[in-house]
């Protein structure tokens, strides 16, 4: 069996607003649209994605957050519907997805012998993140590949960011030896904002991109260096000053899914594909993607 | 308007142990039977409502409040799915939800209701409105805890549903879902070997429970800020429980207070507590802390601090 290959890793934000905006017959709410700085970023990396052959999508998502260790799907169907619960207005998807168990149970058994504290998660009532169905669905909304699931265990708040990000590490090293093991093709994806501090209003048409800035300049400066060592591909950079970044701004990147699928990737000394960079209710929210394979890697914008 | 009649208050967990596998420790199943009291109390009382605030919703959008008059679905909690299904029917009552939001807004919060099918009702609101009103007996309200809530907005926020309960003549139970110390062990143990995380959180757990045993509600709000940087993992701004609950039960020290149980939950402190209303007042001491009416947002410090 050859052996299994990362071949694409890509930051996916989460807001449900860009799902709502869409209007995927999935979603019950309906909108005039918005954030399509965002959504044509997402647009152009989905058919980035279309040109690459892989097998599964392994997501890492903040919002199934876990104290006791890191779980992963481990059924093969899951549907139902997801409803925001901060954002009920704008997400209320119905989804029918489908689980790589024999993947999952790879990574969770691989990261088990390494340290890791797993659990397979067999309940068939489980709803799914609305971080999950947010990410995959606009990279590949015609779900027709399947999923790995990790909730994000919460070491940031229990312990430092610094040991978060020890953790995720870890986790990451043990995912990239279960796909090499696995023979699988698989694209990564870290679901989440950079900074991360909303407006705790909203306005009465939420898609009214006139209201739409980021929290602050101090958010902005912060993710603009993020953004500016990436171009650089200086990915290690990045992930050391994580621990100071996710503080000064809130960062989702607390949930550790950047600094996962970055060890899982070797740290890419290449420069990230930025596809887009804009606000959604005050957070900082990036596309890039890691492509390991020279030729067809991209300057985009 | 006249003081709102809230009959008793009930602090008590979050955790599911309770209510999916009461017979796995000891521990769990007395909180159990904690739960069972406070479900007779609330049968034998006068109560056309029960109000849940509960610290296993958070908001982000001001404060969200369960609109919707008959909430079903079947939850699984993200850390103990293994422990089994939670199918729930509520009977929510929807006018005075839309009555807490226009009291909270005349005080200055954002607050919307909620009422979407399917919406997911957190975990310990679950837990709570399955152990304390079964049968759906009592019409129910529930308030989220927003994520950058800080003591004025909470406090606000109590005010705003004593002045709710108080405008349509309620009789009411006042619900806190909440550990005491939040922290958990980060590996699977046995139920039976269960204990609280560390001696620490057992000790400020303890005194905590001594200000309710006392009655010392109030004491305990004014504590909020301390109980924080001590035993609450620092997953949000603040512990606003007792800021919460005191405002909503009127500030002071005067109630019965009774701990029904106190026990560990997969580590963190478990408590179930009912405080009832009382005569006379306990260990008053000199509160330090602005009373707020209204809530005015976040002052702009640095545009003050640039003139």
């Amino acid at each position: 069996m050859a052996k299994g290959e990362i071949v694409l890793g890509c930051l996916a934000p989460h807001p449900p607003h860009v799902v709502y905006a869409e209007n995927p017959e999935q979603n019950e709410a309906f909108a005039e649209g918005g954030w399509e700085t965002l959504r044509w970023g997402y647009n152009r990396l989905a058919r980035k994605l279309k040109s690459i052959d892989y097998d599964a999508m392994v997501i890492f998502t903040p919002h199934w957050q876990t104290y006791i260790g890191t779980h992963f799907l481990g059924l093969p169907k899951f549907k139902s519907k997801s409803v925001d619960p901060v954002f009920p207005n704008l997400f209320r998807f119905n989804y029918d997805i489908s689980v790589d168990v024999e993947l999952a149970e790879k990574m969770c058994e691989v990261a088990g012998e390494s340290g890791i504290v797993t659990k397979m998660m067999r309940n068939p009532d489980f709803r799914i993140d609305y971080g999950t169905i947010t990410s995959c669905h606009m990279l590949n909304p015609e779900w027709d590949k399947p999923l790995v699931t990790i909730s994000s265990n919460r070491n940031a708040h229990y312990y430092s960011p610094e040991v978060m990000n020890e953790q995720a590490s870890a986790l990451g090293d043990a995912c990239a030896k279960a796909i090499q093991e696995s023979g699988k093709r698989v694209v990564l994806i870290s679901s989440h904002s950079l900074s991360h501090r909303h407006f705790v209003t909203e306005s009465p048409l939420p898609e009214d991109m006139s209201r739409e800035h980021i929290y602050n300049h101090s958010q902005y400066v912060w993710d603009m260096k993020l953004v500016d060592l990436m171009r650089d591909g200086k990915m290690k950079e990045v992930i050391d000053i994580m621990p100071e970044f996710t503080e000064q701004t809130i960062a989702e990147t607390e949930a550790g899914g950047l600094t996962w699928m970055m060890a899982a990737m070797g740290y890419p000394e290449y420069p990230a594909e930025i596809y887009g960079y804009q606000s959604v209710i005050g957070t900082g929210n990036l596309i890039a993607a890691w492509d390991p394979l020279e030729a067809t890697r991209e300057i985009v914008l | 308007m006249s003081d709102p009649e809230i009959l008793f208050g009930i602090y008590c967990p979050p955790h599911p142990q309770p209510l999916l596998t009461p017979e796995a420790s000891e521990g769990y199943g007395r909180l159990r039977d904690a739960f069972e009291t406070c479900r007779k109390r609330i049968e034998e009382s006068e109560a056309d409502l029960i109000l849940v605030y509960s610290t296993t919703w958070p908001s982000i959008i001001g404060h969200q409040i369960q609109g919707h008059p008959e909430p079903e679905w079947v939850h699984v909690d993200d850390d103990f799915h293994y422990l089994g299904s939670m199918p729930y029917k509520f009977k929510m009552d929807t006018e005075f939800a839309e009555k807490f939001r226009e009291c909270a807004e005349s005080r200055g919060l954002q607050s919307r209701t909620v009422a979407y099918d399917g919406f997911p009702i957190d975990t310990g609101s679950i837990v709570a409105l399955k152990l304390l009103n079964p049968d759906n007996k009592i019409p129910a309200c529930i308030v989220s805890s927003n994520m950058y809530a800080n003591r004025a907005e909470t406090i606000v926020l109590g005010k705003s549903a004593r002045d709710a309960i108080a405008s349509q003549g309620k009789k009411a139970v006042v619900v806190v879902v909440s550990s005491l110390s939040n922290r958990m062990f980060t590996e699977h143990i046995e139920p039976a070997e269960d204990r609280i995380h560390s001696a620490k959180d057992d000790e400020w757990n303890k005194k905590i429970l001594e200000f309710f045993g006392d009655g010392r509600l109030e004491d305990l709000s004014q504590l909020s800020r301390e109980i924080h940087g001590q035993i609450r993992v620092q997953k949000v701004v603040a512990y606003k429980p007792a800021w919460w609950m005191s405002a909503t039960m009127g500030q002071h020290n005067n109630y019965t207070g009774e701990v029904l149980s106190y026990e560990a939950l997969h580590g963190s402190g478990g408590a179930v507590v009912v405080l009832t209303p009382s005569k006379g007042s306990v260990g008053d001491k000199e509160f330090d802390e602005d009373d707020v009416e209204h809530y005015h947002g976040d002052r702009g410090v640095l545009d003050a601090g640039s003139l």
